[in-house]
């Protein structure tokens, strides 16, 4: 057992990768000096040739990923900030989302996309953005947003590994800042699965990337008061889990969804519609929704950061007045 | 000129032609298959039986030339919905065209899945495509990309219209297959339209192809209602290509003799007498005219050869309506490819 941070975990399963498959190659902006977080230091050396510096086109990057994919390569892309990305939106959306699709098979994609996002860093209005929601509502991409570095480790060997079009989100705050004893190995799983971090019996929090460690810390903080907290990790936006995180609604009966992303439209009103048509009847209050303040991006002065991000004060003091409901 | 050796067929290229007599003929049977097959579906979709079409009548010899410099089976073509002919090059029957263009369920381009003229067939090395223009030459490159570092000798064939040069994919693309002197030919089917707007809206410069300069590649004009010119142009900056020496802007003028589409007027926009002038240039006729006057054809050959795909065009149509229409639930599926 060692104890690896999530940008840690990120780095030794992409260079196990491509020692496993020669197939696998990894292309973005500044790839071959390791990257601006450092996730790909070291693989231009180890793997000559196949750590590919591209222009700063975040079109190109995924566009050519694609044509990659096609050929028989499997590209792992990585979008510098998320924040960027939406110049190869188009790319994403229309192109490989539909490969399988409008060919009935005939094509497909193995490509995964990673993208740091989210806030905490004083990155201002392009460096903190989330974009899972955008993302999310496309199907034939799957968007995966781990929280704990062996989730790193199994979900960006599965998204390797996948034939599909994978959007591997990772938050950056917590690069550096969550670290964990992992295993050897990745552990075998699937995509599209969340997991109940906690059980506790008064409110369920659903929450993912940073917001699922706030989350955890307000449980834990909230025990201590006697309210019990059942948290859900939700790994994944596309494909939705929506079994697991019913169950947890219903085990509950109360529902606190937090998210970065600003409220209107954000990723946590799929889930809140979900819960309300699969689990209504289990339900003793209104599913509340913390998230981000309804304005363009989250802005750069530190007060204003902290301002627009939930964090596990916020989220006690949410699901405190929940369980009191 | 003499009669030379084509190390490619083994027999002797026509006269003054990098071609042989046969393969001269087969170029222009390409030419007229396209040219009647967008016809009938047209008359299809005049009689309520097609929903749309999109042709390619004007540019079947910019089409056929090109693809005909290609290698069928080994190289890839990243086409655009104009691009029938280069399809029918790399393989697609009559018949197939048919149920592509009736959105059949068996149509191997995308079981009804896309609007007509969507192509894409993995197998035969032609990359499926959306309605989004230039987003297939980022595709090229990455093909290239990767046939290049599986050693794989081969070249990417990646069209579109003029219109499509304005995109930022066009740029990203050029760019970044010139960085990595990628073998990728970049064709450009300059039609004069797009839709409505002539290219006079859509750039400032005469030639797409002057922008080769600007990414450090190699840039050719060639005249797009000559098939044979296409072809040697093609088959140059190609086999250059395949020996590592970079990508090429190849910019084939020709013109579209047809409306934008089958849901088009072109009268509120074109002026009558142009249309008339550049229909005298009608590619078709003008190769005709030359297998006649070079002598690599006679009259009987090709109205015989003529018949023939009059009457191939006429069974596939026929045997297409025939063909099974998908389940409303067909719609559902392959969101996902399965994991092996």
């Amino acid at each position: 057992m060692a104890e690896m941070t999530v940008l840690e975990a990120v780095r030794t399963t992409l260079a196990e990768a491509m020692e496993r498959d020669d197939r696998v190659l990894i292309l973005g902006e500044d790839v071959e000096a390791g990257g601006v977080f450092r996730a790909t230091d070291g693989l231009a050396g180890r793997f000559p040739g196949r750590v590919i510096d591209t222009p700063l086109a975040e079109s190109s990057i995924i566009g050519v990923s694609i044509g990659l994919a096609h050929y028989g390569m499997r590209p792992v892309a990585e979008i510098q900030f998320a924040d960027f990305i939406h110049a190869g939106f188009d790319q994403l959306c229309s192109e490989a989302s539909r490969w399988c699709y409008r060919t009935c098979g005939d094509a497909w994609l193995p490509m995964v996309v990673r993208a740091p996002w989210g806030g905490g860093v004083h990155g201002g209005q392009h460096h903190s953005q989330s974009i899972e929601a955008y993302y999310g509502h496309i199907p034939g991409i799957k968007v995966v947003v781990p929280s704990f570095p062996a989730d790193y480790r199994s979900l960006l060997q599965a998204a390797i590994e996948d034939p599909n079009p994978v959007l591997f989100l990772e938050h950056k705050r917590t690069y550096r800042l969550i670290r964990q004893e992992v295993d050897g190995a990745p552990a075998e799983t699937r995509i599209g699965r969340s997991r109940i971090a906690r059980r506790g019996e008064d409110v369920t929090i659903i929450a993912w990337g940073l917001m699922l460690h706030e989350a955890l810390a307000a449980a834990e903080q909230l025990a201590a008061e006697g309210v019990g907290c059942t948290v859900v990790d939700l790994l994944s936006v596309q494909p939705l889990d929506r079994e697991t995180i019913c169950e947890a609604a219903k085990a509950t009966g109360k529902v606190l969804i937090v998210h970065e992303d600003t409220l209107t439209g954000g990723f946590g009103a799929e889930i809140a519609a979900t819960i309300a048509e699969e689990a209504f009847e289990y339900l003793d209050a209104p599913i509340r929704r913390l998230c981000g303040p309804d304005i363009p991006s989250m802005p750069y002065h530190p007060a204003m950061e902290h301002f627009f991000m939930p964090d596990r004060e916020r989220i006690a003091a949410a699901a405190r007045e929940l369980a009191a409901y | 000129m003499t009669s030379m050796a084509n190390p490619e067929t083994g027999g002797g290229t026509h006269p003054g032609y990098p071609l042989t007599r046969e393969q001269l003929i087969e170029m222009y049977r390409y030419m007229v298959l396209a040219r009647r097959l967008d016809e009938r579906m047209m008359t299809l979709q005049r009689q309520g039986l097609a929903a749309f079409v999109i042709a390619g009548a004007g540019q079947e010899a910019a089409q056929v030339g090109a693809a005909m410099a290609l290698r069928p089976g080994v190289d890839y073509v990243a086409p655009y919905y104009r691009d029938l002919a280069v399809n029918l090059v790399f393989g697609m029957t009559a018949r197939e065209a048919m149920l592509n263009a009736l959105g059949k369920r068996d149509d191997p381009n995308s079981h009804g899945r896309q609007m007509p003229a969507h192509w894409g067939n993995r197998s035969r090395r032609i990359v499926t495509q959306s309605s989004v223009v230039a987003t297939q030459l980022l595709h090229a490159a990455g093909i290239a990309l990767g046939a290049r570092l599986r050693g794989e000798e081969l070249v990417v064939f990646a069209s579109c219209g003029e219109g499509s040069t304005s995109r930022g994919d066009f740029h990203e693309a050029l760019n970044f297959a010139s960085i990595h002197r990628l073998p990728v030919i970049f064709f450009v089917e300059n039609n004069g339209y797009a839709i409505s707007e002539r290219t006079e809206k859509e750039m400032a410069v005469e030639h797409v192809a002057d922008r080769a300069r600007g990414y450090g590649m190699h840039g050719a004009v060639v005249d797009g209602m000559d098939a044979v010119a296409v072809y040697q142009t093609v088959k140059a900056a190609a086999d250059q290509a395949r020996r590592g020496g970079g990508p090429h802007l190849i910019e084939a003028k020709c013109y579209r003799l047809w409306p934008h589409s089958s849901d088009d007027d072109d009268t509120r926009y074109r002026p009558r007498a142009e249309l008339e002038e550049w229909s005298k240039k009608d590619p078709i006729l003008v190769m005709r005219g030359r297998l006649l006057e070079d002598g690599a054809a006679t009259e009987a050959e090709l109205a015989e050869l003529e018949t023939s795909v009059q009457e191939e065009v006429r069974e596939a149509a026929q045997w297409a309506l025939q063909q099974p229409d998908p389940a409303p639930e067909d719609a559902l599926g392959f969101v996902f490819k399965e994991a092996d």
